[in-house]
């Protein structure tokens, strides 16, 4: 195709991805590296009879036209990321050098918003892929041993928590085991404890995220595995039976490393959405005792102060931290085009 | 099936499908069960008492003469006026499909029937914006949405939708695109056609099976936003997730959790019909990007 044809079909789809996503891109960038103005204050005196007292007002004059002439605020250099909400430097630093042990240093930093929400968005994101993938593989390797017209009926409801929305599903999840739902209930019989709660304990509410995250994601890894296990080599296979191969071994040495590439894709797309979590914080609401990176973006822009600096910071700690995860499958793409040209 | 594995033990066969049969009620239960008990009142729903309630409904019978209520849908759809997001959610699904697949379709058959090497690079940065999560890019939106009297209505949020679409779209595209042979297109013009009269009389009369997987998907997002959506529209412009999350917020503290609870059903209802007739290409559609790779 010509340059020039080429250039006509691709432009508005390059028009609507430039301004809405590569500029937004460069203005978080940019607010995140200025703070809004202060009001210009003016110091009056005001005389009286019995005297004058000094006092302080707005000069509303100065203020908006300082707001016009520079929309964007005050630059402030990188002082948004050091500062407590976001990467706390001198806050990591005094506790690092006055807490006597790694134990007394973590809690520092668990106090820390933004570590705080590290340390959940990253426990969040390499359990349940991990757990995904392994449940995934399980479901479809027993699937593809039943019977074949069972595999439409369990494909119609293994869809059904993947494609909900993600706050939908939280909520619907959330509701059984709320301590007055059905699970629980359950749960309280089988602890022995009627005044368990899930909502009251940090650790049970982080086991609830996560198996709500393998949930809603194993049936993406399901779909993926059963369609890579209808391209198993037949012959690799049934040589492996004549080897004397255990069922186990089969698929040890044949099937796994058949599935292989699907299993780095799966991960990789994983990876990248499970870093995004929100939702199911919203719908669990869990914010008292998880937080994710994307649920500080939300909520330093909701509300009545929209805190767009602040949130703009995490939004690009957030993008850097999407573009480590994202460095594998870029090197791969590039290697594959490398071979492929 | 290969004659051994026929032949499996009875064992591993059993175990199998006891394990597949739990997962079923895993994946389908809570569905299910929220169904069910959204014709009920709150304090079935969430029984202290004894959890069968949920089931037989005893409360609901005291209340309302019958074991089954429709209470909850009433007062989502009328009182709390449901029915409104519901409007804009089928307003801004419908326009997001169709101008990211005509704009898409323009673009992916682009793509596939070019051999620069600016392609490549193209999809690469299509993959980049793929990665980046929608509500970090709400911050470089709010300010000029503000400035520019933007913000809060329909035609905003739909175009910011299918902007952030886009880069998944065009993958999808690129990839069906590519397997329509190119000799169909290559031959109408040595017939004496426009690239675009080619791709107008001989490409779109077979593409549709692509297009039609990728709508579903283009669908999909659009339906399930939430933080683009929420943070995007004023409160009379919300669409139905952001609307269910605001719910939460009231009907916690007024006891009208059912109210959500019926909200949730009625929005999970179309994605269970969706699923019902679009099983197959919802299926192609997540494995082609696993075999393109």
């Amino acid at each position: 195709m010509k340059h020039r044809t080429f250039f006509w079909f691709f432009l508005p789809t390059a028009l609507a991805m430039l301004i809405f996503i590569a500029a937004p891109i460069v203005s978080v960038v940019l607010q995140s590296l200025f703070v809004p103005h202060e009001a210009v204050l003016i110091e009056t005196e005001n005389c009286g009879p019995f005297g004058c007292t000094p006092s302080t007002v707005i000069d509303q004059e100065a203020t908006d036209k300082l707001r016009q002439e520079q929309p964007l605020g005050r630059f402030a250099g990188l002082e948004v990321y050091r500062d407590r909400g976001h990467l706390a430097v001198t806050e990591v630093r005094t506790a690092w050098a006055e807490s006597e042990s790694w134990g007394d240093f973590f809690s520092v930093l668990g106090n820390l918003p933004f570590y705080r929400s590290m340390a959940f968005t990253l426990t969040y994101t390499f359990t349940v892929t991990p757990l995904l993938i392994m449940l995934g593989f399980a479901i479809a390797v027993a699937v593809n041993s039943l019977n074949k017209h069972l595999k439409g009926v369990v494909i119609f409801f293994s869809l059904l928590p993947m494609i909900v929305n993600p706050l939908v599903g939280s909520l619907v999840l959330f509701w059984m085991i709320d301590s007055r739902g059905v699970l629980g209930s359950l749960i309280q019989y089988l602890a022995d404890d009627p005044n368990l709660s899930l909502k009251a304990s940090t650790g049970l509410m982080w086991i609830s995220l996560i198996i709500y995250g393998v949930w809603h994601s194993a049936p993406f890894a399901f779909v993926v595995f059963y369609a890579g296990l209808q391209t198993v080599p037949m012959d690799t296979l049934e040589s492996a039976q004549v080897d004397g191969a255990t069922r186990w071994q089969q698929i040890r040495y044949v099937v796994i490393p058949h599935l292989m590439p699907l299993v780095t894709f799966v991960a990789l797309i994983q990876l990248m959405d499970n870093f995004r979590v929100f939702e199911p914080i919203i719908g669990f609401n869990a914010s008292a005792h998880a937080q994710s990176l994307s649920w500080i973006i939300f909520n330093d822009l909701g509300g009545e102060t929209r805190q767009l600096s602040a949130a703009a910071t995490t939004s690009v700690l957030t993008i850097i931290g999407v573009a480590i995860l994202l460095s594998p499958v870029l090197v791969r793409t590039w290697r594959d085009f490398k071979e492929k040209a | 099936m290969t004659p051994a594995a026929r032949n499996k033990p009875l064992a591993l066969r059993i175990g199998a499908a006891v394990f597949v049969v739990v997962w079923l009620i895993t994946a389908a239960f809570p569905f299910l069960w929220t169904f069910w008990g959204s014709f009920k009142v709150e304090l079935d729903f969430f029984s202290i008492a004894d959890w069968t309630n949920a089931l037989t409904g005893e409360r609901t019978e005291e209340t309302y003469g019958r074991p089954f209520t429709g209470a909850g849908y009433f007062g989502a759809w009328v009182q709390e006026g449901f029915w409104r997001p519901v409007i804009n959610t089928t307003i801004v699904c419908f326009f997001v499909v169709c101008t990211s697949l005509t704009i898409g379709t323009l673009a992916g058959y682009a793509l596939s029937r070019s051999s620069y090497h600016y392609v490549f690079w193209l999809l690469i940065t299509a993959l980049i914006f793929r990665a980046m999560p929608p509500i970090t890019l709400v911050s470089g939106y709010l300010p000029p949405f503000f400035q520019w009297n933007l913000w809060g209505y329909l035609p905003t949020a739909i175009i910011v939708l299918v902007a952030i679409n886009q880069p998944f779209t065009l993958w999808m595209l690129h990839s069906f695109f590519t397997k329509i042979p190119r000799e169909l297109d290559e031959s109408a013009k040595v017939d004496g056609c426009t690239q675009f009269q080619a791709f107008r009389l001989v490409i779109i009369p077979v593409m549709w099976p692509g297009v039609i997987t990728t709508g579903l998907f283009s669908f999909l997002l659009a339906y399930n936003d939430f933080a683009v959506t929420s943070m995007l529209l004023s409160e009379a412009n919300r669409t139905m997730v952001p609307e269910i999350a605001a719910f939460l917020g009231t009907t916690y503290t007024e006891g009208n959790v059912m109210f959500a609870v019926a909200a949730v059903v009625s929005a999970t209802a179309p994605i269970f019909i969706l699923v019902m007739f679009f099983q197959r290409q919802i299926v192609s559609g997540l494995t082609a990007g696993a075999v393109k790779g």
